[in-house]
């Protein structure tokens, strides 16, 4: 399958990020398009399209607009959840740093379909890169007339907030960010009321992905026939997949849904110095593992939720077999633990508990009934806790346990890093010995 | 009243939970619907009066058509839901018994040193819905213990389970989100934030409501296990709002008070000073009954102490002040009633120690004393409006102030200063210089009457009404303008049973008259005495009593629960002690009254005897007896020995017959005194006018011996608006003189109005009678600066 760059195609004009080089490349053209359409025009376009949300769950973006109240007498407002955190993705920041206008646009576009007339982009904190691409990006769109009062003599407003986050793995969950954005302690909410009836304010609000919007612009330009030219009738369209991991050339590729993690790797450069893959995650590490013999499953959201996994962010991982499983494992839950937001039993408990007994088998004296113990203790989150950071952190165990059991019962007889030499996975180590 | 009200009839769904078919209202809650036919869930975050918050998940259950497990407490039930519960389901079991291993994680296992231990939810329910063992093996996470939230309240954030009941509680019950949830995962932790202590009047109650030993209080960590408390339904004693509490006591020693459920009334909560001032009761108790000899007071025996007051009261006569305080029960209080009319032969009767008017006598004997119930709790939940007349909830009836919070609805303020309090109820205030109420009532602004002109609308009025000249009579103007019914709100426990039963001048029990000869008839045939002989004719009250004691106008006094620091006029108060030739005091602690008394009489605690308070509706809130086997008597058995020992009898003197002779009594139907219409408000100069009142924790004696509680009152400062505190200069400190002295005091810039500064009215370092010798609505001299 062949790359097929659409919001990365002019990702190598070096002011792609400016108003002007992103109009040399028909840049604000949907936007001028979009205005004169019936805004449930668009929300259909979308809706026929069939674009998935990008930020993990892939829920159908157009038929989430639909779910928003019309005519209610409240102000509606658009989220962008900018808050990439999510481990080994990093797809939305290089997309905010090199094409922020596409992001604009599609924001603009997106909130005259749901008649919101304010918008906000919540950044992630850590990315003042990202933040300032997209402040500026919003900045020359309301000097050239493009947000504000009466856009392109349309009379349609919207105001876009640019907000930064403060550093919550928790608040890329759309009700924790909508919080978070609110100035409160960003915790999921309780469910109902959903976002698109009661959101941000108390009023109907849609959050949508950074790709996701990304995508808009150009479905509403191009039509849904060109739009779905592209991936497979439940998954179509494109996507921008970040490969990273021990690859030779870790990179971003736009390509439709339905390739294949082997040719992603091939984009990617194979597997550094020709070694093999021994586990990747299509799309973060909320996702559970596949190992080599997935390897020509297309990607898409039908497919990984058949393999027993799901296609998450579209980023997918790649380890060799300098990696410890058990290690891997650990630093996931390590990292769940460590952003478990606290609010729900499950959760906060559980992952305390997990990431406990995962660093007993790091050390080499984990017990082999424990085994069933972190399965069972996995299941007692999984479906149980409040919100999906919970679901995500009772993941990686049990498909670890499932293609790699050898190697949590070795770990019962000696530390990983006996076996594993940790120097040997790390990236620069896979460079030296090429 | 209620037919003002249109019933909301609510639609009743079908659910099956466990097989079991039942129907219950629209609306409810899984967790509510299931206690209905006897099945209990577990639950640590779900709270019936707090919103729903699903974060403990301990209630997990099936719902058919419904993937994963559901929490029970945020699951609405809908019609034809089909659920099942651990009784039931597999599923919802396993869950449950997931959830609860997690529980114990990083709760430490010190069940046996723990406060909780024996009395908590963790450990019942760990014990009902958890497995036998548990399989964690690591190592806990470890917190400094414990630290203090603040002075009253201390946490232990190790055994805390993050349900959020406390910091729920805090922001949406009380309206003081002091403590919040800080860090997160297991590192989550309530805290508060730096130098801002969770100083919130109804702080205590997160400590009951916490299903854990996370909070416990200051006062009673570590003094008790809950198995070997004895347990005595019981009502507090400190003010009207009438709250169930739970009296805790071992070894004959209170050790703790609980709010206790009581729907109508307190729900389930109330304030810090009825949950833990209690210490004044046992501390400093009189023993025995004194006598003054040669200028001493010694102990005597009761048969001597009987005697020698018996003897210096037939002297006197019916030249005798009885002052009853605002404390007794309503039982005890009527003993007072009668022991004035029946045995003296006097009218001299006030149980208000503050101060009073004679406009304020009449419009009580008129339009509160002896009538039924018109406004309720509910009914405050229910007003479309209500007008607050000097009268500030939060400090003066907590429970109304709650009450009124969670009505939202629309209340005004008739008053000089928009307070917290005021705000936090999403009140605004109607300005008014102290003193000056009538001036605003008689023209109020349309919307108000309008609003007033609701049904339902109701105006609740404050004690502090009585030193407002022409205060009563526009607020019966008011009323009878815009239909909208008045509610009037004393201060203290025993005020309204008191002026129920005729405690006060001019007033039989149940409203009577005394002027009038049908009303004296009928209480005579009731105690059993001659109609001729009970006054026909209204005598003092209020300060005229202690100014005619002061004037040698009487020959004695009869003294009971009275501080004297309440009186308004602390010089004419000693003159009245010094030239009164015979003072008997009946109370269980010292003041200045048992100190000048010629015979003292040690009384029952209100833990020693049962009896009633009637709370600011007039509803009766009656209580049992602590401690059982108590040897101190109640006033009126006391007043029922003097009786004897007078040579005279009127009815009965024990609690049980004294409620019998009241029920046979009833309410006066007949012709009732006028209502006050003849006052007016004074126009006042431009000085600054003193605006006060009584904070809920101050230094009232019945706070006594409890540091901590103290320690959580509001900072005693004077408080100006932001041009006064301009024109002075932007002074840190301030010094507010009166008549008799000044005060120096922190400044705080508040909403106030202009040439009104407010002071608490008896706090440490402040007491406005005692201090400056000024009153509500005085003209005092206020200067920047002054030593604070």
């Amino acid at each position: 399958m062949t790359l097929t760059p659409v919001i990365t195609e002019h990702w190598d004009s070096p002011d792609l990020y400016t108003l002007d080089g992103y109009r040399r490349f028909g840049g604000y053209r949907a936007l001028e398009k979009a205005l004169k359409l019936d805004p449930d025009a668009i929300i259909t376009t979308v809706k026929d399209s069939g674009l998935r949300g990008r930020g993990g769950a892939g829920f159908p973006t157009g038929l989430k607009w639909s779910f928003v109240p019309q005519n209610d007498g409240k102000p509606h407002y658009l989220v962008v959840n900018a808050d990439e955190s999510e481990p080994g993705a990093c797809k939305d920041i290089p997309i905010m740093m090199a094409n922020p206008h596409s992001l604009v646009e599609g924001v603009i576009i997106t909130s005259f379909a749901i008649r919101a007339s304010q918008a906000f982009i919540y950044i992630r904190g850590e990315v003042p890169n990202a933040l300032r691409k997209v402040a500026s990006a919003v900045a020359e769109a309301r000097r050239a007339g493009l947000i504000g009062k009466n856009i392109l003599g349309s009379g349609f407003d919207l105001e876009i907030v640019v907000h930064a986050g403060a550093g919550a793995y928790i608040c890329g969950e759309e009700t924790a960010l909508l919080d978070s954005l609110e100035g409160l302690r960003g915790q999921p909410r309780l469910k109902p009321p959903f976002p698109a009836v009661a959101g941000l304010y108390a009023s109907p609000t849609v959050i949508n992905n950074v790709e996701t919007i990304c995508n808009i612009p150009y479905i509403v330009d191009r039509g849904v026939d060109w739009f779905r030219q592209f991936g497979t009738e439940k998954s179509p369209g494109f996507k921008v997949w970040a490969v990273s991991g021990h690859v030779n050339n870790p990179g971003i590729f736009e390509a439709p849904l339905g390739i294949t993690m082997r040719e992603l790797l091939g984009y990617a450069g194979g597997v550094r110095g020709d070694g093999k893959v021994k586990f990747w995650l299509p799309g973060g590490s909320s996702v559970p593992l596949l190992t080599a013999e997935h390897l020509d499953l297309p990607l898409t959201y039908e497919e990984m939720a058949a393999a027993g996994t799901m296609l998450g962010t579209g980023t997918p991982m790649i380890f060799d077999e300098t990696v410890s499983v058990v290690k891997a494992v650990t630093r996931w839950l390590e990292f769940y633990k460590h952003e478990s937001c606290g609010k729900c039993t499950p959760c906060r408990e559980g992952t305390f508990w997990i990431t406990g007994v995962l660093e007993t088998f790091e050390h080499g004296h984990g017990k082999e009934s424990d085994l069933e113990l972190l399965v069972s203790a996995c299941n007692q989150i999984s479906g149980r806790s409040f919100c999906a950071l919970g679901d995500a952190a009772a993941t990686p165990f049990p498909a670890a346990l499932k293609y790699f059991r050898d190697e949590f019962v070795a770990a019962t007889e000696s530390p990983v890093d006996e076996k594993f030499d940790p120097v040997a996975s790390y990236i620069y180590a896979g460079a030296a010995t090429r | 009243m209620s037919e003002n009200f249109t019933t909301d009839v609510v639609p009743m769904v079908s659910v099956t939970i466990d097989g079991v078919v039942i129907e219950v209202p629209k609306g409810t809650l899984a967790i509510r619907a299931a206690e209905l036919i006897g099945i209990e869930i577990p639950r640590f975050c779900d709270h019936p009066l707090l919103e729903p918050v699903a974060a403990c998940r301990a209630c997990l259950i099936e719902v058919e058509g419904m993937p994963k497990p559901q929490p029970a407490c945020a699951q609405v039930v809908n019609d034809g839901m089909t659920i099942r519960t651990q009784e039931s389901s597999e599923v919802a079991k396993d869950a449950q018994e997931g959830v609860m291993e997690f529980l114990l994680i990083n709760h430490p296992l010190d069940c046996p040193v723990c406060d909780k231990g024996g009395e908590c939810p963790l450990q019942n329910q760990s014990m009902s819905a958890g497995r036998p063992e548990s399989r964690f093996e690591g190592e806990k996470r470890i917190f400094e213990k414990p630290i203090n939230v603040s002075a009253q309240i201390l946490l232990d954030r190790e055994r805390c389970v993050s349900c959020a009941r406390c910091t729920r509680f805090a922001e949406q019950i009380a309206g003081d989100p002091m403590i919040e949830l800080l860090e997160r995962g297991a590192n989550q932790q309530v805290g508060v934030a730096d130098e801002q202590p969770f100083d919130s009047y109804f702080s205590g109650n997160t400590i009951q409501i916490c299903p854990v030993g996370a909070l416990t209080s200051t006062s009673y960590r570590f003094r008790s296990r809950p198995f070997d408390l004895v347990s005595v339904p019981s009502t507090c004693e400190h003010c009207a709002s009438g709250c169930s509490l739970r009296t805790d006591y071992r070894r004959g020693e209170i050790t703790r008070r609980l709010a206790w459920d009581s729907p109508e009334v307190n729900e389930e909560w109330n304030c810090d000073k009825g949950r833990f001032g209690f210490t004044y009761l046992t501390d400093g108790r009189i023993t025995t009954p004194l006598v003054r000899e040669n200028g001493e007071l010694r102990p005597a025996s009761w048969p001597e102490a009987i005697d020698v007051a018996a003897r210096g009261l037939a002297a006197a006569g019916s030249s005798t002040g009885v002052l009853t305080g605002g404390r007794l029960t309503q039982e005890d209080a009527y003993g007072y009633a009668k022991f004035a009319r029946a045995i003296l032969g006097t009218d001299n009767i006030d149980f208000r120690a503050r101060a009073t008017s004679s406009e304020e006598t009449q419009y009580l004997r008129s339009a509160i004393a002896g009538t039924p119930v018109t406004v309720t709790y509910d009914a405050l939940e229910k007003a479309p409006f209500v007008l607050l007349v000097a009268f500030e909830p939060e400090d003066e009836s907590p429970m109304i102030f709650l009450r009124l919070r969670k009505a939202k609805t629309t209340v005004v303020s008739l008053g000089a200063v928009a307070t917290r309090g005021l705000k936090k109820m999403g009140g605004t205030l109607l300005a008014t210089k102290p003193g000056q109420e009538a001036l605003v009532l008689r023209a109020l602004p349309d919307h108000v009457k309008a609003a007033l002109a609701q049904p339902g609308a109701v105006i609740l009025v404050g004690e502090r009404i009585a030193a407002s000249a022409g205060g009563p009579s526009a607020l019966a103007e008011v009323a009878a303008q815009t239909g909208a019914s008045v509610a009037w709100v004393p201060r203290r426990a025993g005020e309204r049973g008191a002026l129920d039963v005729g405690a006060l001048a001019g007033l039989l029990p149940g409203g009577r008259p005394i002027t009038n000869d049908d009303a004296r008839n009928e209480v005579a045939g009731v105690w059993g005495v001659d109609a001729d002989a009970l006054p026909r004719v209204i005598g003092l009250s209020g300060e005229n009593i202690i100014n005619a004691g002061s004037r040698e106008n009487l020959r004695a006094f009869v003294i009971a629960g009275v501080d004297p620091v309440d009186l308004p006029d602390p010089e004419v108060t000693a003159v009245a002690l010094a030239r009164t030739a015979f003072i008997v005091s009946l109370d269980h602690h010292h003041s200045e009254f048992t100190q000048a008394a010629d015979v003292v009489l040690p009384v029952a605690l209100v833990t020693e005897k049962a009896g009633t308070f009637i709370d600011w509706e007039g509803r009766p809130r009656p209580f049992g007896q602590v401690f059982k086997d108590a040897l101190a008597m109640s006033d009126a058995t006391i007043l029922g020995m003097l009786a004897k020992a007078l040579g005279k009898q009127a009815g009965v003197w024990d609690g049980a017959g004294l409620r019998r002779e009241l029920a046979e009594l009833g309410q006066w139907t007949g012709v009732r005194e006028e209502l006050p219409s003849t006052g007016s408000a004074p126009l006042m100069s431009d000085a600054f006018r003193l605006a006060s009142w009584r904070e809920l924790l101050d230094a009232g004696v019945m706070q006594d011996g409890e540091p901590f509680l103290a320690a959580t009152a509001r900072p005693v400062i004077a408080l100006i608006s932001e041009a006064a505190a301009k024109q002075l200069g932007s002074p840190e400190t301030i010094t507010v003189g009166g008549p008799t002295g000044s005060v120096t005091l922190p400044v705080e810039i508040g909403d106030v109005i202009d040439d009104v500064v407010f002071l608490p009215m008896h706090s440490t370092g402040c007491s406005i009678y005692r201090d400056l010798g000024a009153r509500i609505g005085s003209a005092v001299d206020v200067s920047a600066g002054g030593a604070a």
